[in-house]
């Protein structure tokens, strides 16, 4: 069975196969055939000549992390959805309610979280 | 030996060399990085159980959406580099007594099945479904008992899910005061009463 | 494909009344804004006190719903009539609190709402999935109720503290789970039962040991303590009283009926485990607390020190343990919600004190409410004939019926150090010269603190309706 398994993914593994050779291959060519002279000012932050301020990395904002948060919830919301699409024929009226409830209950957060202005960037 | 056994052991170790390197990247951008190839990896494990759903559901909900959390938290710190690796060796001994205990804990259950440890065995509805069909999909097999059997922890996950939504927008939502912002709907209500106003201009006068 | 029937409505009625009342007053706060605060506190009030209600008139007869995941016994409606209870006053406390604070989030009494519900769905459980549901559901609503007052640094830093040590504590539980599951083929408590009949081998046990560890993170027994002190001291006063009143109880309730239900056919080899967390709660408790000057982190330690007593009574495994136990969660509360009424009550002109010291000279400036406070010292540390001595009569007296004296002679030695910290406050109030000259208490203050003496001081006097309640409720799991 776990063959079964293997031969139905086997274009997936000689995709990864390949994408592993082509990958290492880039990788490890220029070390090879590349003219190289390392130098710090090559790797260091170029800013219309002039030495850099500051750290490029900057603090995000938390607004991005709310964005995300929200996003995962209804991402997770999605995920439920699908088994009950694919078995909704055999899963008769009490299926239906429980996932019509399930929705309500996050319709209501998604009330609240539209009206409290979360969707707004300001 | 099986040639799926090749690929457990390649995704295992691909598995915990990135975990461990979870661990020990200098740069919490690369952590996050080693956590995606993480989850992929285990992604591929759940499929070698021929749990097909449960893997796409890991590499959509947490390499797509948690890992990039953890990316926008990573960058939301201003944090050292240094100062937050000083704290590393000092608990390095804790760490390692707590993966020696897991490991002691690993080779006492190996070793109740090598020796022949019978497993009790009433298995939960889900697997009765999938063993009255074998050709049946995961999804389905998921999605029979889901919304029905345990309907009981389907609603209890979508309150979870709200009071998720209701903390992050507690704790994270602050609003700006003095913003102007478009009102779509008092917009579209203007009339041309309330926009125009239509003035009798005297001549030569001006307005 | 399984048919689910649906259960009777009365059998879930409580968490009904919950789930649909948090989600109506959602909307209402969404649509009304600020302008709703006084409604939705009200309103929350309201529904808890109408889930005890619908809890108290339920059936007595034993009924699961749900395939079994779902258990309303005399155990569970007990339990949730404390709970319940419980979060009602401290929500009454939390209001008053409001009322003097700028920053009024209508959404505090949403989350004492649902962390409540999942509290009843923990008390409830019947299965590990159920558990962790009903565990994590209120779990995440605290976290965020710890971290409620985001603009001070302390309160954030609890709520932090509380959500990265509870995400780990989930993590060992789930751990447990599933070594239990791998070992019996079952989550079903009855399934756990039948399975560990045959006797457990030792990845069982593990699965027990990290189950359990991850029950004492929320219960805060030693070695799991550590966020207790931080987080109480940390996070808004009232909010700090439901962790304290209502969290512990549900979670005991989980412990008790895990232990006794799915591994008490196996009770040798968790009763050294409960023995040796009793004694390190009930010392630590009782030694840690003498330093402390704050006294949200003295009632911290001696929340941790009660749960040690308490689980004396789950030691000894037996019905009569767990009487004591009931008895126990049920004074526990009482006196925990009144200490923390008088905490809210420290507010100066200035804004609230929290150290000892701030109640020297009280018994002079305010005598009725140091009166109450001093009641509520003395049936802390056990003083007869208050409620907390009956509440550790009951656990020591079960104890040394299942043989173990030793246990219940810890007990007895650390009541009496713990007693002199709560003593030493009695005497600050009594005997200490001081400015302590606090605004007078508002009315809603005033009845919880009342209602809460008269319970700690009548219980001695009449103790049998609460007994018989918890008598029959711990019958029912046996």
């Amino acid at each position: 069975m776990v063959n079964d398994l293997l031969s139905a993914y086997l274009p997936l593994a000689i995709f990864i196969g390949v994408a592993v050779v082509i990958g290492l291959a880039l990788l490890i060519s220029p070390f090879l055939i590349a003219y190289q002279q390392p130098d710090p000012e090559k790797l260091s932050a170029y800013e219309c000549g002039f030495n850099a301020f500051d750290d490029a990395r900057m603090t995000f904002d938390v607004r991005y992390y709310l964005v995300a948060l929200l996003f995962i919830i209804f991402d997770l919301e999605v995920a439920f959805l699908f088994p009950w699409a694919v078995t909704f024929g055999a899963l008769g009226w009490f299926g239906f309610w429980s996932m019509m409830i399930f929705l309500g209950v996050l319709t209501i957060g998604f009330i609240y979280e539209w009206k409290k202005g979360a969707l707004e960037w300001d | 030996m099986d040639v799926s056994f090749a690929f457990f052991y390649l995704f295992a170790a691909v598995l915990l060399g990135s975990g461990f390197m979870v661990v020990a990247a200098r740069n919490p951008v690369h952590a996050v990085l080693f956590l995606i190839l993480a989850f992929v990896n285990a992604a591929a494990l759940f499929l070698l159980l021929s749990a097909e759903f449960l893997a796409m559901i890991l590499v959509v909900v947490y390499v797509g959406a948690v890992a990039v959390l953890f990316l926008f938290v990573v960058m939301m710190l201003d944090v050292d580099f240094a100062e937050l690796k000083q704290g590393f060796l000092q608990y390095l001994p804790i760490g390692a007594l707590i993966g020696v205990l897991f490991l002691i804990e690993l080779i006492a259950v190996a070793s109740f099945i090598v020796s022949g440890g019978k497993i009790a065995g009433a298995p939960l509805a889900i697997n009765a479904v999938a063993q009255g069909e074998r050709n049946i999909t995961n999804v389905k097999a998921i999605g029979d008992v889901l919304y029905t059997t345990y309907v009981y922890y389907f609603e209890a996950a979508g309150l979870i899910l709200l009071v998720a939504m209701l903390g992050a927008i507690v704790l994270t939502l602050h609003r700006r005061e003095g913003v102007r912002r478009q009102s779509a709907a008092e917009q579209n209500a203007r009339t041309k009463l309330t926009a125009v106003e239509l003035r009798k201009v005297p001549f030569r006068q001006g307005v | 494909m399984m048919a689910t029937a649906l259960p009777s409505i009365l059998t879930i009625l409580p968490e009904l009344v919950l789930a649909t009342g948090a989600l109506f007053l959602i909307l209402t706060g969404a649509f009304q804004g600020t302008r709703s605060i006084n409604l939705v506190n009200g309103a929350a009030f309201a529904i808890l006190v109408v889930a005890a209600i619908a809890t108290v008139f339920q059936t007595s007869e034993t009924q699961t719903a749900f395939n079994g995941s779902f258990v309303v016994d005399d155990f569970a409606r007990f339990m949730k009539v404390v709970t319940l209870l419980g979060a009602a006053a401290t929500l009454a406390l939390a209001i008053d609190e409001m009322s003097r604070q700028l920053q009024k989030p209508f959404e505090l009494a949403i989350l004492v709402l649902l962390s409540s519900l999942g509290m009843l769905l923990m008390i409830s459980a019947n299965d590990l999935i159920a558990l962790y549901l009903g565990l994590e559901l209120s779990s995440l609503a605290l976290y965020v109720l710890a971290a409620i007052d985001r603009h001070n640094a302390k309160a954030s830093e609890a709520g932090l503290k509380y959500f990265v040590l509870g995400a780990l504590s989930s993590g060992m539980l789930l751990y447990g789970a599933s070594l239990i599951y791998g070992f019996t083929g079952t989550v079903s408590f009855a399934g756990i039962a039948a399975a560990v009949k045959g006797g457990s081998g030792p990845g069982l046990m593990f699965g027990l040991v990290f189950l359990l560890a991850g029950l004492a993170f929320k219960i805060s027994a030693v070695p799991f303590h550590m966020w207790t002190p931080d987080v109480y001291e940390g996070a808004p006063t009232p909010v700090t009283a439901y962790f304290a009143a209502t969290n512990k109880i549900a979670a005991m309730a989980l412990t008790t009926r895990v232990l006794i239900q799915a591994f008490g056919t196996d009770a040798a080899e968790w009763r050294q485990i409960l023995v040796f967390i009793s004694i390190a709660s009930m010392g630590l408790g009782a030694f840690a607390a003498i330093g402390q000057r704050n006294i949200k982190r003295l009632m911290a330690y001696s929340s941790i020190s009660h749960v040690g007593y308490a689980l004396v009574g789950l030691s000894a495994g037996t019905q009569d343990g767990v009487n004591g136990v009931l008895v126990y969660m049920a004074i526990y509360m009482a006196m925990t919600v009144g200490t923390f009424g008088c905490i809210v009550a420290m507010r100066t002109k200035d804004g609230s004190v929290e150290t000892i010291d701030d109640l020297s000279g009280l018994a002079r400036s305010q005598p009725a409410f140091a009166f109450v406070l001093m009641v509520l010292m003395f049936s802390l540390a056990g003083v007869p004939p208050l409620a907390g001595f009956w509440a550790k009569w009951y656990v020591f007296s079960a104890a040394v019926d299942a043989g173990l004296v030793p246990l219940a002679v810890i007990g007895f030695l650390t009541s009496v150090v713990g007693a002199y910290y709560y003593l030493r406050i009695v005497r600050v109030m009594y005997f200490d010269d001081g400015p302590a000259r606090f605004v007078p208490l508002s009315g809603v203050l005033r009845a919880v603190l009342a209602v809460c003496g008269i319970v700690v001081i009548l219980f001695g006097l009449l103790p049998s309706p609460i007994v018989m309640a918890a008598g029959a409720a711990a019958k029912s799991l046996f």
